[in-house]
């Protein structure tokens, strides 16, 4: 029996965006599966932006904190180490400052925040707010003026607060990241509602929310396989917009970022632990599909960075 | 290709005699074509329908195992190319090199660490379940001297005894004989050899070749030389290959029913670089590879790697769970606090690893709702006020403390007069929304 290639086309692709104004970086774009290139074209890499935040990031455990003593009381001082030193191909900043239960910052002085740090960068922002939906309604469209002309991506926009931000974002020519809670059905709706407001589907970011390698990674890894499937063997446009794979925070907070060697001695080293799980975390959801991912640590984003030159 | 419930049905006796225990062969058909019953079920099939039959039944990726008793790897059995269709049913085996230029105490240190490698993770043991022994020295002698050293210290770890020398391959299969190793190292030039040492030695066979193709020929080859049992390897070692060549095996074998692929994958994720080498087995691990070997064991990189392997291969549509009942954390006293949760393994762990941060003693009362998380287990109708009361009266845990009181999870505050109604004389108190609240809430009581 002779062997026939059993290779598939697809009838959608993925949207491609470009993001940034004075250096831009696009990714998207494909019209097959991860890395599936053998039937199909992959035309960018996937994009990994450094997360960093308006205030000291007190919360991150020590291994992921630590690399950025000395910048990390500054937005602006972190900003210019993660694009000078670490050569960040694209920086989130994360207003988490912002939120009422944090230092309940005021939406200007979060503009003020993201002015800063636009100044002192010329590689893509994305900028996000501290997740709490009213905050981030006000917030977000304050910062999405601050930052007009400069390409970025806004993020998130979820059911309860979407009108809003989505205006904001359209007004000042913005890319917009969706949210919705690990289903698919919910995720497609809430790109259709954000559409049928007029914004361009070719410039929305899908957040079909992440979760840790360990607590949950299962199910982000299956709904992006499903959006994916859905974008590309039945052409959904509501589908097609690329997907974001936010790591860091949801890495960095589990048990095995942070349990000492000494009370588990069979989990090994803790640095290497913590770097391995952010390591991992990314790798499968970008065999899951993801273009685009928030990261904390540089060896994490070194470890995936080689493992995207393999697979392109 | 799978045949249809109808297509099965045209090949049944059609008698409706009901031996096969389902009331009509239609429904007994239907039951074949799902893969839930087994055609020896009907005593009156003809042998023209088993022999039809046989073959579309067959899994389209052959069951292979690997290993002997309780160590044995079962590979193979796949039947889909993504999770959410239908559980991946066997989990890729972990396998790390020892090659034979290794000096005696290297090869001991690898051997123990693999013994030792097991990890208590969600209610699963999972350990690095085999050892691929590598003729790197090309010497016969050599080679023999590291599978010797390997089986005495890890009897009872599978191992995959590698080279494409003959007499080599013979001198190490005679050491671990009915132990079910895989011989790797069958190629285009030694198929004829090796494919009669497995026959001889009742081993699996470890067919390499470059390219789809090559590898298809080869293994027909071998097939007609009487060895069924095969593991493939179509030569991709970086990772662009190995998922083009993994996805397009199991595309061919599941969507083709291509039976001269439809053989468990082994992958080489080598590198020197520990957090690539564990990318590169996650890659394995995510798509389609029955064995990944690697050149090192790291705690950190198993550990992750068995969390990733263990994500994967869940059932999507039966969540992992833990056991009804309740659980004591450190040593509770009568005057420690109760608290309760539902049994989905994450949440489980997730809350009483922060009880344990806590170090304040407590009792965990876990309840079946057929694992799921709080919020969905209450959205689904399982964690009720009703349930939870007959659950712990049922649970007889009362006798046990000082202050009937339970702390309910802060989602679901709603529920705490509905309890308090249900179980009188009890205090439900409201406890933290997030489980990482919990040890500054259990220290400030
Ligand atoms: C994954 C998921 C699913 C999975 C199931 C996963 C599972 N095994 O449970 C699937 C896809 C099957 C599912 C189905 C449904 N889901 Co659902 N699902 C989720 C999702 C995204 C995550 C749930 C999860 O895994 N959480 C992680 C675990 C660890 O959380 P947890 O058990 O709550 O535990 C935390 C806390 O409660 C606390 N805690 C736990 N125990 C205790 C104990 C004490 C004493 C204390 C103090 C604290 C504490 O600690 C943990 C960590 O902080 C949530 C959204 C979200 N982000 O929460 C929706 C969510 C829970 N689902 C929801 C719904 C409505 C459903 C469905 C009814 C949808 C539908 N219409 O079909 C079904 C119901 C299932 C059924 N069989 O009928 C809603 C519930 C709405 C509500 N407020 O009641 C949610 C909130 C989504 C939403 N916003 O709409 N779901
Ligand atoms: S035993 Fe065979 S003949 Fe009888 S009902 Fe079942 S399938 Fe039909």
């Amino acid at each position: 029996m002779a062997f026939a290639v059993p290779k598939e086309t697809y009838s959608g692709k993925v949207f491609e965006l470009t993001i940034g104004s004075e250096k831009t970086v696009v990714f998207g774009g494909e019209n097959v599966l991860p890395f599936n290139a053998f039937e199909g074209s992959v035309p960018n890499r996937p994009l990994i932006a450094y997360e960093i935040q308006d205030i000291p990031p007190d919360d991150w455990p020590e291994t992921v904190r630590k690399v950025y003593e000395g910048v990390s009381g500054n937005p602006v001082a972190w900003a210019k180490y993660c694009q000078d030193t670490l050569n960040a191909k694209a920086i989130a900043l994360r207003l988490v400052g912002t939120h009422p239960d944090r230092n309940n910052y005021s939406p200007e002085e979060a503009a003020k925040t993201v002015k800063d740090v636009l100044a002192a960068i010329n590689v893509p922002l994305i900028i996000l707010g501290s997740n709490n939906a009213d905050k981030d309604s006000l917030v977000l469209v304050a910062v999405s003026e601050a930052a007009k002309g400069k390409n970025c991506i806004i993020g998130k926009a979820q059911e309860a607060n979407y009108k809003t931000i989505a205006a904001a974002a359209m007004a000042n020519n913005h890319k917009l990241i969706a949210m919705s809670e690990l289903d698919i059905n919910l995720s497609k709706q809430l790109n259709i509602l954000i559409t049928q407001m007029g914004f361009d589907k070719e410039k929305l970011v899908t957040d079909p929310m992440c979760s840790a390698l360990g607590y949950g990674l299962e199910y982000t890894y299956s709904v992006m396989e499903r959006i994916r499937l859905a974008a590309l063997a039945q052409n959904d446009m509501t589908m097609q917009p690329p997907m974001l794979g936010d790591i860091g925070m949801y890495v960095w907070k589990v048990k095995e970022t942070q349990a000492p060697e000494s009370d588990l001695p069979s989990w090994g080293s803790l640095e290497e632990r913590g770097i391995a799980w952010e390591t991992a975390t990314a790798g499968s959801l970008l065999l899951a599909g993801a273009e685009l991912f928030i990261m904390r640590h540089p060896s994490a984003v070194q470890a995936v960075e080689k493992f995207i030159d393999e697979l392109m | 290709m799978a045949l249809t419930g109808v297509q099965i049905f045209k090949l049944l006796p059609k008698t409706n005699c009901k031996k096969c225990g389902h009331p009509t062969c239609l429904a007994f058909a239907m039951k074949l074509a799902q893969r839930q019953a087994s055609l020896d079920s009907c005593p009156d099939v003809s042998e023209e329908a088993k022999q039809v039959l046989g073959e579309a039944s067959a899994p389209p990726i052959r069951p292979v195992t690997f290993g002997a008793a309780d160590k044995a790897a079962k590979m193979g059995e796949e039947t889909v190319l993504f999770r959410h269709e239908k559980k991946f049913v066997n989990p890729c085996a972990f396998a790390v090199e020892v090659k034979d230029t290794m000096s005696g105490d290297e090869i001991n240190k690898i051997a123990d660490d693999v013994l030792n490698s097991e990890i208590d993770r969600v209610g699963q043991k999972l350990r690095v379940d085999a050892v691929f022994i590598s003729n790197a020295s090309n010497d016969a002698g050599k080679f023999e001297s590291a599978v010797k050293a390997v089986a005495a210290k890890a009897p009872a770890v599978p191992l995959i005894i590698s080279t494409s020398n003959p007499a080599a391959a013979e001198a190490a299969l005679k050491l671990v004989a009915g132990k079910r190793p895989i011989l790797y190292g069958a190629d285009e030039s030694n198929a004829d050899a090796m494919a009669g040492l497995a026959k001889t030695y009742k081993v699996i066979l470890g067919v390499a070749a470059k390219g789809l193709d090559a590898l298809s020929t080869l293994t027909e080859k071998i097939k007609g030389l009487g060895v069924d049992d095969m593991v493939i390897d179509p030569g991709s070692r970086n990772a662009k290959e190995i998922i083009q060549d993994n996805t397009l095996i199991r595309r061919a074998a599941v969507k083709k029913n291509f039976k001269a692929l439809g053989y468990p994958v082994i992958t080489f994720a080598q590198r020197d670089d520990k957090m690539l080498e564990l990318l590169m087995a996650a890659l394995g691990v995510a798509k389609y590879s029955s064995i990944v070997v690697m050149s090192s064991i790291e705690k950190w990189k198993d550990l992750a790697l068995f969390t990733l392997r263990q994500n994967i291969y869940t059932d999507p549509q039966v969540p992992m769970q833990v056991e009804q009942k309740v659980y004591n954390i450190g040593e509770p006293t009568p005057e420690s606090p109760l608290m309760i949760t539902t049994n989905f393994s994450l949440t489980y762990f997730i809350v009483s690893g922060e009880i344990e941060n806590s170090k304040v003693p407590c009792r965990l009362a876990v309840m079946d709702c057929e694992g799921l998380s709080v919020l969905t287990g209450w959205a689904a109708g399982k964690f009720t006020a009703s349930k939870i009361a007959t659950f712990l009266q049922e649970s007889g845990i009362e006798k046990d403390l000082k202050n009937k009181e339970l702390i309910i999870p802060g989602y679901v505050a709603i529920l705490s007069g509905a309890i308090e109604e249900k179980l009188p004389g009890w205090t439900i108190t409201v406890g933290p929304r997030e489980a990482n609240a919990l040890p500054a809430f259990l220290k400030s009581r």
